[in-house]
């Protein structure tokens, strides 16, 4: 090993590597392979390489974090398997977090149906048909408190897919967390709060951009004093993804939208080392597993370095990209659906050779319909069978120094720049959103991927090539179609019992204070939703105010 | 024809199914047409141009809500291209106005220009007489959108409206010389972007220009932004006291004749053409005469001048 | 100048993944159909509105939440009650087999589910247009 890197290595371990180890040991004395060779930490170049290793790649746990957040990744802690979920009613999910929580996850992921999301109560006729759907139906504080009901919020780190209403939600959390007598210091967890790349890809808005920039940062001056533990927002990639986009498309327009985040959450006043330690990241993992580990590592690089220099960040933390990933829904097929479990097999592994320090695994049958229990069961047996039985934790970023992989960090780091620079031209993310620049960009890759699947140029298994005649699964699961008015009939009750004069009260107090765009909206929405206000009912305050937000695409 | 009545009472289905007739140029448009005619001549007919992305159809939808607060009946013809190669079309304007599309007092059309030039297609004026004789009391046209070619709107409308937007850079060079000619009115939409104010100068030095050199009265320049909702309430003001302003002055008759005459001169035109092209046989018969004039057996006109003799006498028998 | 199949292509509910019907939107445009896109949540009444407005001859619909049983059969219920019973209604998206019945004896008369190619899209367009011996 060349002296620099040496060296290197012995300041590493006496610095970064002892002060995560003495507060977290790792989990063996020994790390051994399948054959009981013993396995190092971490491996470097055997030789001196173009001078540039050390500013590249580094050391996992410092700058520019391109091999990891943590000097001893999985050895010290696996990753948290979180496994997304939520249906129908809230007592129908609470029965399926314990469930979970049972089988050894270590962490909720809840998922709300689209009439929560969009901020309207199950009752609204734009409601219709959607309720219970894609998640779980929340209208007010009630419905909360059954979703959290027996489980310990001091215990479990939750995360919750919402954005325009992240706030309420939010809130409701917190009410239910004092119900159940632990402080809001205690609480841990994550709102997705990630309204921009609602605008480009996922479509769950409510308000304009100004409004919604300003409740986010609302949220994260409220969070950086109320509730230091929880992470407010989580600056997501996936659904950029999903909608088509390419695995450098994701990154660069995911960071672009953390730049904006940061620059916004600065011009208004806040210290950039006091919030940015809790923004988090969400990215997707697709079937090219070496592309995708690439891009992981060249996301985290990225992001170290706009931190640090276009944002003057002092923190190490507040440089370190952490993310959380899921895998591919849009890879699934419908098609024998068996496959699946395979897809999903590799995409784990892209995200834990690429160190993601969350997981979520899909379930073979998603193509088709909402999860069944079982095959819930084997995407999270996936992830325990990577951890556990692969031998690919026992060793800190494994796939460092392969020429092909680190050429491909480079590359996939270039071309994400360009991207950045020119969205920066623009004006910023905002700008970009409006002219419908990103949109178009995604909505071209999507395209072209779509054709070269028709012509069969790209092979999808078991759809344009090896196909079977096949009949479907049976067993999936379904949403009861009276959902809708079960959780209609739940409100009316909730609407009949609380004190309603202080509801409009508490109501009318969050439209005055929207009304001045320097006070901190978090107050109120905690008094609305203490007070048994609906989600539509502060949402509609809400819209009132600041207006709606209308969808700028282009064809 | 029941088609008729059912226009006249403003019936949508049949309104829709009229405006596909004259779309398609199909057999029974002329008579249709015809049958509307007296019909016609109440609405006003507002243009919109402006390049792609200014902001035409969210104007456009802006001006609905007024109209509709006024108390009005809206259609909305809005043109995209067909695409020169299949023949397709992406029609994406109306989705800007899709909040008004469940109102009965409200009527959008989307049209591919079908390979006609001129930013509208080749069916819209005979559209806009449909939406005249249904009762709509306003018809908005908004054109393709490509630049320059797009004088065919000031043809079709009482009013038109040329939305630019600040940032254009050099394309407002570009404009000044065609389609700067267009305008009765100027939106300088987007106005809630940096530069507005600066394009509403060129503007104005522009149109200072025309006036020193044509006596042109300049027309209004009115900043808005959808987005934000401002300066609608003046452009929507400004639109109506032009319109009655012209209906008083007599500018309308004479611009109405102007698009009659454009129409007549057209229709002339082309009746002509297919006459020629049925009595000659032209296009059956093209590729002989072309070969005899390259091999100097026949003369260009002496040819033709004695084609159309011929088929002047025998008409006249 | 002859007649062209026009299509609405439009996504009910409230679910905003409009990656599948910009495709269909934009293949079926390159196919050389007039294709009007209403953009996202829009409302069976809507949906239905368009269609009439733009005398299409095809309604496409892309729901991914799940709700189409609810939302599918309502805009075919409506286009009847607005004596446009004769346009012709599809559907894509994530649906599950043991629904298509359902949603064929209530009046949707294609299923295009997940992996379909274009190709399939364009013949059924094909095979059921108007004027075309069915
Ligand atoms: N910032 C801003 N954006 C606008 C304004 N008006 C329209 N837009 C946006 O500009 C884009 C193009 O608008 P559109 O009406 O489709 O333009 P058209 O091609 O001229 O019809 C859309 O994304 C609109 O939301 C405005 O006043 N301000
Ligand atoms: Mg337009």
């Amino acid at each position: 090993m060349p002296e620099s890197i040496k060296n290197r290595k012995k300041e590493w371990e006496r610095t970064t590597l002892k002060k995560v180890l003495e507060r977290f040991p790792e989990q063996r004395e020994i790390f051994t392979t399948g054959s009981d060779k013993e396995v190092d930490r971490i491996y470097l170049p055997e030789e001196e390489l173009k001078g540039d290793y050390l500013e590249k790649i580094g050391f996992p746990g410092e700058y520019p974090y391109t091999r990891g957040v943590q000097p001893t990744m999985y050895r010290g802690r696996l990753w948290t398997m979180r496994q997304y979920a939520g249906f129908g009613t809230a007592e129908e999910s609470n029965s399926r977090y314990k469930y979970l929580l049972n089988q050894g996850q270590t962490g909720l992921s809840i998922a709300f149906d689209l009439p929560t999301q969009i901020g309207y109560d199950s009752d609204d006729p734009v409601s219709a048909g959607e309720v219970g759907k894609v998640g779980v139906a929340i209208d007010s504080l009630k419905d909360m408190e059954i979703l959290f009901d027996g489980i310990p919020l001091d215990k479990v780190s939750t995360s919750m897919t919402i954005n325009a209403p992240a706030a309420v939600l939010l809130a409701m959390y917190i009410v239910v967390a004092e119900k159940q007598g632990v402080s809001r210091d205690k609480i841990r967890g994550t709102i997705q709060n990630d309204i921009l790349k609602e605008y480009i890809a996922r479509g769950t808005y409510i308000f304009p951009p100004a409004p919604s920039m300003r409740l986010i940062n609302n949220i994260f001056e409220f969070c950086s004093t109320e509730v230091p533990k929880w992470n407010t927002i989580s600056i997501s990639g996936y659904h950029i993804r999903e909608a088509g986009s390419t695995a450098v498309q994701e990154i660069a327009f995911t960071i672009a939208d953390g730049i904006e985040y940061v620059r916004n959450a600065i011009g208004v006043g806040l210290d950039v080392d006091h919030f940015a330690g809790r923004l988090s990241f969400f990215f997707n993992a697709h079937n090219d597993l070496l592309e995708e580990v690439a891009k992981y590592r060249a996301a985290r690089r990225i992001w170290a370095k706009v931190m640090k220099e276009n944002f003057s960040a002092k923190k190490e933390k507040s440089m370190m990209m952490r993310f959380h990933t899921q895998t591919a829904g849009s890879s699934l097929t419908a098609q024998q659906p068996d496959n699946n479990v395979i897809r999903v097999t590799i995409q784990t592994l892209a995200a834990v050779l690429g160190g993601t320090q969350s997981l979520h695994t899909n379930s073979k049958d998603e193509a088709l319909a909402l999860p069944t229990e079982d095959s819930v069961r084997v995407a999270l047996r996936t992830q325990q069978i990577v951890a556990h039985e692969s031998g690919v934790t026992n060793t800190v970023d494994p796939l460092a120094g392969s020429y092909y992989l680190e050429q491909l960090t480079d590359d996939i780091e270039k071309e994400a720049w360009d991207y950045i620079n020119r969205i920066e031209k623009m004006g910023g993310m905002v700008q970009a959103i409006e002219a419908g620049y990103v949109q178009k960009e995604i909505q071209d890759s999507a395209y072209r991927y779509q054709k070269a699947v028709e012509s069969g140029d790209r092979v999808v298994v078991g759809v344009n090539k090896f196909t079977v005649e096949e009949k479907e699964p049976a067993g999936l699961l379904k949403v009861d179609p009276a959902l809708g008015k079960i959780q209609a009939k739940k409100l009316q009750d909730v609407r009949n019992t609380r004190d309603n004069r202080k509801t409009s009260d508490t109501l009318q107090a969050l439209g005055e204070a929207a009304k001045d765009t320097k006070t901190n909206l978090m107050p109120f929405i905690m008094e609305a939703v203490r007070s048994y206000a609906t989600l539509g009912e502060i949402s509609n305050v809400l819209r009132k105010e600041f207006g709606e937000y209308r969808e700028s695409i282009v064809l | 024809m029941e088609l008729v009545t059912d226009i006249l009472a403003g019936k949508t289905r049949a309104v829709a199914r009229a405006v596909s007739i004259v779309e398609n140029n199909s057999h029974d448009k002329e008579a249709l047409i015809d049958a509307l005619h007296d019909y016609t001549g109440h609405a006003a007919v507002w243009g919109i141009t402006g390049p792609p992305g200014a902001g035409k159809s969210t104007l456009a939808d802006c001006l609905i809500q007024k109209e509709r607060d006024a108390g009005k009946k809206v259609a909305v013809i809005a043109v995209d291209p067909s695409s020169p190669f299949t023949g397709g079309a992406l029609l994406g304007d109306r989705l800007r106005m899709q909040t008004h599309a469940v109102d009965p007092g409200v009527f959008i059309r989307s049209m591919a220009s079908r390979g006609h030039l001129g930013g509208i297609s080749a069916g819209t004026l005979d559209a806009v007489k449909i939406f005249d004789a249904a009762g709509f009391d306003t018809i908005i046209v908004e054109t393709i959108g490509v630049g320059q070619t797009e004088i065919e709107i000031i043809e079709l409308s009482d009013i038109v409206m040329l939305v630019l937007v600040p940032g254009m850079g050099d394309e407002i060079q570009a404009m000044k010389a065609g389609i700067m000619e267009i305008g009765d009115v100027y939106v300088v939409n987007k106005s809630d972007k940096d530069g507005a104010q600066r394009l509403k100068a060129e503007i104005e030095y522009v149109l200072m220009l025309k006036e020193q050199t044509n006596g042109d009265p300049s027309p209004g320049i009115l900043m808005t932004s959808s987005r934000d909702n401002t300066g609608i309430d003046e452009l929507h003001i400004h639109l109506t006291q032009l319109y009655h302003e012209r209906t008083r002055n007599g500018m309308l008759s004479v611009r109405r004749k102007k698009r009659i005459k454009k129409e007549m001169d057209d229709i002339f035109n082309r009746k002509v053409q297919d006459l020629i092209e049925k009595e000659l046989s032209l296009s059956a018969n093209s590729s002989t005469w072309i070969e005899k004039v390259y091999r100097k057996e026949i003369k260009l006109y002496s040819f033709i001048n004695n084609t159309l003799a011929e088929f002047e006498r025998s008409n006249k028998k | 100048m002859s007649e062209k199949i026009r299509i609405e292509i439009a996504k009910p509910g409230l679910d905003g993944h409009d990656r599948g019907a910009k495709y269909i939107a934009r293949a079926l445009k390159d196919a050389g159909y007039e294709v009007i896109y209403t953009g996202i949540r829009q409302t069976p009444e809507s949906i239905v509105a368009t269609a009439i407005q733009e005398d299409v001859d095809f309604v496409g619909l892309s729901l991914l939440s799940g709700a189409h049983n609810e939302l599918f059969p309502r805009v075919v219920e409506l286009l009847k009650e607005q004596d446009a019973g004769d346009i012709i209604v599809f559907g894509g998206g994530v649906i599950p087999e043991e629904d298509l019945d359902f949603l064929k004896t209530h009046g949707i008369q294609a299923i295009f589910r997940p992996g379909t190619p274009i190709s399939d899209v364009i013949a059924f367009i094909e095979s059921t247009r108007k004027g075309h011996a069915a």
